[in-house]
């Protein structure tokens, strides 16, 4: 664990490197670049908006905006967004890397770092354009924001620990890069993104606990859309799942990683 | 103290009756891989520091698997390489570039791969931006470059920072024969300043130009470790015969070794040179007509005889070679216990030196196909400056001179 976070001092500069190459290249030969980042998510909300917020918007209670749907949907795609992406770029982030991996000697725990980094880099982006937006549609920033920054280092804490255990996994089994995109598909209807989570069923209310994406949208939903803090008890286990998530990951890498070059 | 430790590594790739296996295994359930496959074995070296090492070793060998282990990527399955200093290799040049940075931006990015901070990058990024030589095109991006504009930054990030331990692999043919004898000298200059080379090549060239030992590798292990001629001796006996291989090494009275290889269907019972009246010599004057005959014996009927020999410096490189196939007289259809001479008459116009003769019997072109016997330093000879004006070098190619002072 030591060697890990040394290694990671040591390359610091590299790693920075990357993450800003990484931007850049986003930009080059395209007229809006990196602005598409931020574009797909919102273009996503416009859509839900357009098409569900006469059946939706009704049932959204405590709020008097009248673009509240508009609202409750950027909060929940702001955690998803960034959870999505950490999970899906980590899954294929070793097969990706191979040939380097193959190559080179540097501490292999810099990839994932990169994608973290990048990952941040563009929700803190698309976080600004979803509070222009707030501002435009008459909801003003507060302070319970700045419970934004614990949450986000949860969401991205279950996500590269799950990313992790996947992406190690889709080494050697392959078969997990094609099912994952599938369930994040189903995992994103699961959760109270699109709808709110009171028009769940009684009896499937339970359920819905288990998710530990359903306590970090709803506290997003609080902070961003009901202007309060999140009710800390809810979240207290998913943020259990998150580093157990985490650690499992990292001891997978460690574990795995002198067989993963033999196999890429 | 020894820069590079290798100590019976090994290493073997594993198969699973199901990859879940695998994956047990890294939660600490024992679960037996069904399949072992060792493609290195029992291979242990040291390299001190300053040496040059050639490794050599044909396709499969495990050549390019022990590199990766010593460079860090490749865990070994047993043994050990212990390294006491900061390793660089020139292989897959310019593999991490992204087509749409600019070199500039690819060299901090590759330099920062290799481990070295901004602050030492910006301190040598003038010299690769120099050594590179490619003008402006150094802050566009790589996309539009050429592969060899490529190869050159790639080469000049590699190299900019002096490692203890320098790996090439193939890549002395980097780019243009301009930037090739460029990327040469800085390899003679790292080394000059101590620092180790390992060279993995097949052209036995660079392999004797550049290093002061070799190692041959052959089915995953060491066969073969010592002074690059005689490994290299050893190598091409091997490449000629994979059949009814027979490699012998003798070792010769002045201390030096021979080896000998084929499957002996015609052997060479002596090699001779002598001088324009007909005696033996050892020493030979610049520029003299000597002939070269060789003597030998078919111990079957062969449908095609090649007689030919290769002239070699000192150090081993080949000064000339030919044999009778290219000259258009080879010999067909020779009966079993047939005796043969074959007599090769030439001027000497070599520097002065010593010169060894290695002298092969096989059939069509090359020795690679067939080969009955390939005898290396069958002959030594001297070559001495009786009556000529004194030059220097391999090759006597007197000038005429014209002065218009």
């Amino acid at each position: 664990m030591y060697g890990m976070l040394r290694g990671l001092w040591e390359y610091r500069s590299f790693i920075v490197t990357s993450i800003r190459n990484e931007f850049i290249a986003r930009f080059a030969r395209s007229k809006l670049g990196g602005l598409w980042m931020i574009i797909h998510p919102l273009s996503q909300v416009a859509i839900y908006a357009l098409i569900l917020s006469n059946v939706l918007a009704a049932k959204l209670p405590g709020i008097d905006n009248k673009y509240a749907y508009a609202l409750y949907l950027m909060a929940g795609i702001l955690a998803w967004n960034l959870f999505s992406e950490i999970v899906s770029r980590c899954l294929n982030l070793f097969i990706e890397q191979g040939n380097i991996m193959k190559k080179m000697r540097f501490p292999r725990i810099a990839l994932p770092v990169i994608v973290v980094g990048s990952c941040l880099l563009n929700n803190l982006l698309l976080f600004v354009a979803v509070l222009v937006v707030f501002a435009a549609l008459g909801q003003m920033p507060t302070l319970e924001m700045l419970w934004l920054l614990p949450l986000t280092v949860v969401v991205t804490a279950l996500a590269v620990g799950l990313g992790l255990v996947l992406g190690v996994v889709n080494v050697f089994v392959r078969d997990v890069g094609q099912v994952v995109p599938i369930i994040m598909q189903v995992w994103f209807w699961f959760t109270p993104i699109v709808y709110s989570a009171n028009i769940i069923p009684q009896h499937l209310q339970g359920m819905m606990n288990i998710n530990p994406m359903f306590s970090i949208v709803t506290a997003y939903h609080d902070v961003l859309v009901y202007q309060v803090s999140p009710k800390l008890d809810e979240i207290a286990i998913t943020v259990a799942i998150a580093f157990a998530l985490m650690l499992l990951g990292l001891f997978m890498f460690r574990r795995a990683a002198p067989e993963m070059v033999d196999s890429l | 103290m020894t820069l590079l430790a290798v100590s019976n590594l090994g290493k073997a790739y594993r198969t699973y009756s199901s990859e879940w296996k695998r994956l047990a295994n890294w939660f600490y359930v024992p679960a037996k891989p069904n399949h072992e496959h060792w493609v290195l074995r029992h291979i242990s070296f040291a390299i001190e520091a300053g040496e040059a090492i050639g490794i050599v070793g044909q396709n499969g060998a495990g050549k390019s698997t022990l590199l990766k282990m010593i460079t860090g990527t490749l865990q070994p399955s047993e043994g050990s390489v212990q390294v006491n200093g900061r390793i660089a290799a020139i292989l897959e040049l310019g593999m991490g570039f992204n087509p749409e940075l600019t070199g500039r931006q690819n060299v901090y990015h590759a330099a920062g791969l290799m481990g070295f901070n901004n602050d030492q990058i910006n301190a040598v990024i003038d010299d690769v931006e120099a050594f590179a030589e490619i003008g402006e095109y150094f802050d566009e991006s790589v996309r539009t470059y050429s592969s060899g504009m490529q190869m050159r930054v790639a080469f000049a990030v590699a190299t900019a920072f002096r490692p203890d331990i320098l790996i090439v692999d193939e890549a002395l043919s980097v780019g243009d024969s301009y930037f090739q004898h460029k990327s040469f000298a800085r390899i003679k200059e790292f080394q000059q300043q101590g620092t180790t080379l390992i060279i993995v090549s097949h052209d036995r060239g660079s392999i004797q130009a550049l290093c002061d030992r070799a190692i041959l590798l052959d089915g995953g292990t060491v066969i073969k470790d010592g002074a690059p001629e005689e490994v290299m001796d050893f190598y091409n006996a091997i490449v000629a015969d994979k059949e009814n291989a027979t490699v012998e090494v003798v070792a010769l009275e002045n201390g030096t070794t021979q080896t000998r290889s084929g499957s002996r269907k015609a052997t060479i019972e002596s090699v001779t040179l002598y001088d324009k009246t007909g005696s033996p010599v050892e020493f030979v004057g610049v520029g003299d007509e000597v002939t070269l005959c060789i003597k030998g014996t078919a111990h079957q009927d062969l449908p095609e005889l090649v007689v030919g020999y290769l002239i070699k410096d000192r150090l081993g490189q080949s000064i000339f070679g030919t044999n009778t196939h290219h000259l258009n007289c080879k010999s067909s259809n020779i009966a079993a216990g047939k005796r043969f001479t074959y007599k090769f008459t030439f001027a000497a116009r070599l520097g002065i030196g010593s010169y060894s003769v290695a002298v092969a019997l096989h059939a069509s072109e090359t020795h690679i196909v067939e080969n009955f016997e390939w005898v290396d330093l069958a002959l030594v000879f001297n070559v001495v400056n009786v009556g000529e004006q004194t030059f220097v070098g391999l090759n006597w190619m007197p000038p005429a001179v014209e002065v218009d002072a």
